[in-house]
């Protein structure tokens, strides 16, 4: 019998072996894992203001509603958050990205496995501060019904993957500059105000809404959020939107990755 | 089939350039210049398999851009490689199984998990079985003397420990090529025993081609029958390691015991001194003046013993990294 595994065999077991250890690895800082998750508490403060503006009766959602929206937005944003762009720059700059090179597995799997297994490891901080916002707001307890649950973790699985490739892309100007990640936070003002964190794309003036449709970030939190609480979204539209910004952006990565391949220099390694 | 194959291999690179102080850096910001750096120019070599070859230059001489070129982390500027068969910049997943780089001070480990874990994501990856991951890890970690160490975090490991860690998770997929990059670099001379003495053992059971860069001479004079010497980029020698001597210090350690002691203006007369400490002299005399020189110093002085040596491996190769000399 050979010493090596098919390639049919491998991969199961590169998913499940990367999928543990990586878990195992976040774990390691409970404290830290808390924290973040706590530092996603932005949908809940803006809650609190946008629960208060509506009580004038002047927007599209009521006080409940928005108190809903934004605690989706927060649990979407627990399973959608990325970091990979700080991650592959330091690889870059500190040379470790070569030990990822001389393995034959493309460097992409680990850091999306990572940021995979981490879902797991916050699950339990995020579900005690759910519990605790229906503990002090209970009249905007709800629960969606199977079907649509299902749905929405569909989705919120593709928003994760749509955003770990935008930023996986974005990070691939590593091999060309030493600080990619000023190109995330360039970007992250697109998100922050287009994504829906900061407001449902509801109380948006009608032209900016639609134009915002066409880009990749309402179906980052706002889509996923909007369905899990029962707004209205045009699924369809939004899964194409979804697919064809992820072929787009995988199809750049690919190109940036093999041009940035002939331009690695292995500095600090 | 030659297991490495370089063919006038080169590697220039730009870097920018900026002068110092206030004005230098807003003329950086808005036009930068930049030199062309000449890391490797025009080498060739040949390594068959089994062979194990130290690879010697000094700082920035080239040795790990040549490296790198070798393994397929950089794309050569001009001419070819092939490593195993394969064009490695290719990074074919057959090639990038056949071969290791460890690059001594650099860790692939995980650090806040027991190295066992990164292992096991190696075996995953190269796929291999898990009766063979047991028994490669097994023969490894008792051929290191790791047993125990594989389940704490590699955080809490010694040096060496981490070290030995680092080659086990190297090695695990059994590699036909090794490119060693300072691996005992930083280790006290036990654990840099321990590592040559794994090394060794490792070549002759598994008939691996090892390339191995080291400023530690010990490294090379234990491991290494033929060494390549780099020198502003280019090669300047490739042979034995005896060869290198001959050709760059044909010259042998004479140490003389007087009866007392004199002057180093007369001394000088019968050689290069290198030192004097109280009545004993060590010279450096030509190996063609040798015998004369000897008889000499036995007719001129009185001497009480006298002792004729090689000079030590680290002079003639820090002498000849510093000459650069040609061939």
């Amino acid at each position: 019998m050979s010493r090596y595994q098919s390639s049919l065999q491998k991969i199961p077991r590169i998913v499940g072996t990367l999928l543990s250890v990586y878990y195992a690895y976040m774990l390691e800082y409970r404290a830290e894992l808390l924290l973040w998750v706590l530092s996603g508490s932005l949908p809940i403060i803006l809650m609190g203001i946008w629960t208060q503006a509506a009580q004038t009766g002047d927007f599209a959602l009521s006080s409940t509603e928005f108190a809903r929206y934004f605690l989706a937005v927060f649990l979407v944003r627990q399973f959608t958050v990325v970091w990979v762009i700080w991650e592959f720059e330091r690889e870059i700059v500190e040379g470790k990205l070569s030990f990822r090179l001389l393995q034959p597995l493309n460097p992409i799997w680990h850091h999306f496995a990572s940021h995979f297994a981490e879902r797991f490891a916050r699950l339990p901080f995020a579900f005690i501060l759910i519990a605790l916002f229906f503990w002090l707001y209970p009249q905007a307890f709800w629960v969606p019904n199977l079907k649509t649950f299902l749905l929405a973790m569909v989705v919120i699985g593709l928003a994760f993957a749509l955003r770990f490739l935008m930023q996986y892309t974005l990070s691939m100007a590593a091999f060309w500059t030493e600080r990619a990640s000023a190109l995330e936070q360039f970007s992250f003002l697109f998100y922050l105000f287009l994504s829906g964190i900061i407001a449902p794309l509801e109380v948006f003036p009608p032209v900016v809404r639609e134009v915002a449709l066409w880009t990749p970030f309402p179906y980052l939190i706002h889509f996923p959020a909007s369905l899990l609480v029962g707004l209205p979204v045009d699924i369809g539209r939004g899964l194409l939107v979804m697919l064809g910004w992820s072929i787009a952006f995988f199809l750049l990565y690919r190109w940036l990755w093999k041009r940035g391949l002939r331009q690695y220099s292995g500095m600090g390694a | 089939m030659a297991a490495i194959l370089a063919e006038n291999l080169s590697k220039f690179y730009p870097v920018a350039v900026k002068e110092p102080g206030l004005q230098g850096t807003i003329q950086h910001f808005f036009h930068r210049t930049y030199r062309n750096i000449k890391a490797v120019q025009s080498i060739s070599f040949q390594i068959e398999p089994g062979e194990v070859v130290g690879f010697l230059g000094a700082n920035g001489a080239g040795k790990t851009t040549t490296l790198k070129m070798l393994t397929g982390l950089i794309h050569p500027s001009e001419g070819s490689v092939n490593v195993a068969g394969h064009v490695p910049f290719q990074r074919k997943s057959a090639f990038l199984k056949k071969i290791t780089l460890v690059m001594g001070q650099k860790q692939q480990l995980i650090w806040d998990l027991p190295a066992m874990d990164s292992l096991r994501i190696n075996a995953a990856v190269y796929g291999i079985r898990d009766r063979e991951f047991a028994l490669q890890v097994n023969e490894l970690s008792e051929m290191l003397t790791l047993e125990g160490k594989l389940t704490q975090p590699v955080r809490k490991l010694s040096l060496g420990e981490r070290m030995k860690a680092e080659l086990l998770a190297a090695l695990v997929h059994q590699p036909q090529v090794l490119f060693l990059d300072e691996p005992t670099l930083g280790l006290d001379v036990n654990a840099q025993v321990s590592v040559r003495d794994f090394l060794r053992e490792y070549n002759q059971r598994y008939q691996a081609t090892v390339l191995l860069t080291s400023h530690y001479m010990a490294d090379i004079t234990a491991l290494c029958q033929r060494v390549i010497v780099i020198h502003q980029g280019q090669l300047i020698y490739d042979g034995s390691l005896e060869g290198l001597v001959d050709r760059f210090a044909p010259c042998r350690q004479v140490e003389v015991e007087l009866a007392h002691s004199y002057a180093p203006e007369q001394l000088s007369l019968y050689g290069d001194i290198e030192t004097i400490e109280g009545r004993v002299a060590t010279f450096l005399v030509p190996q063609e003046t040798l015998t004369r020189t000897v008889a000499k110093l036995l007719s001129d002085l009185e001497v009480i013993d006298l002792a004729v040596t090689e000079p030590p491996i680290e002079e003639v190769i820090g002498r000849v990294l510093r000459s650069g000399a040609v061939l």
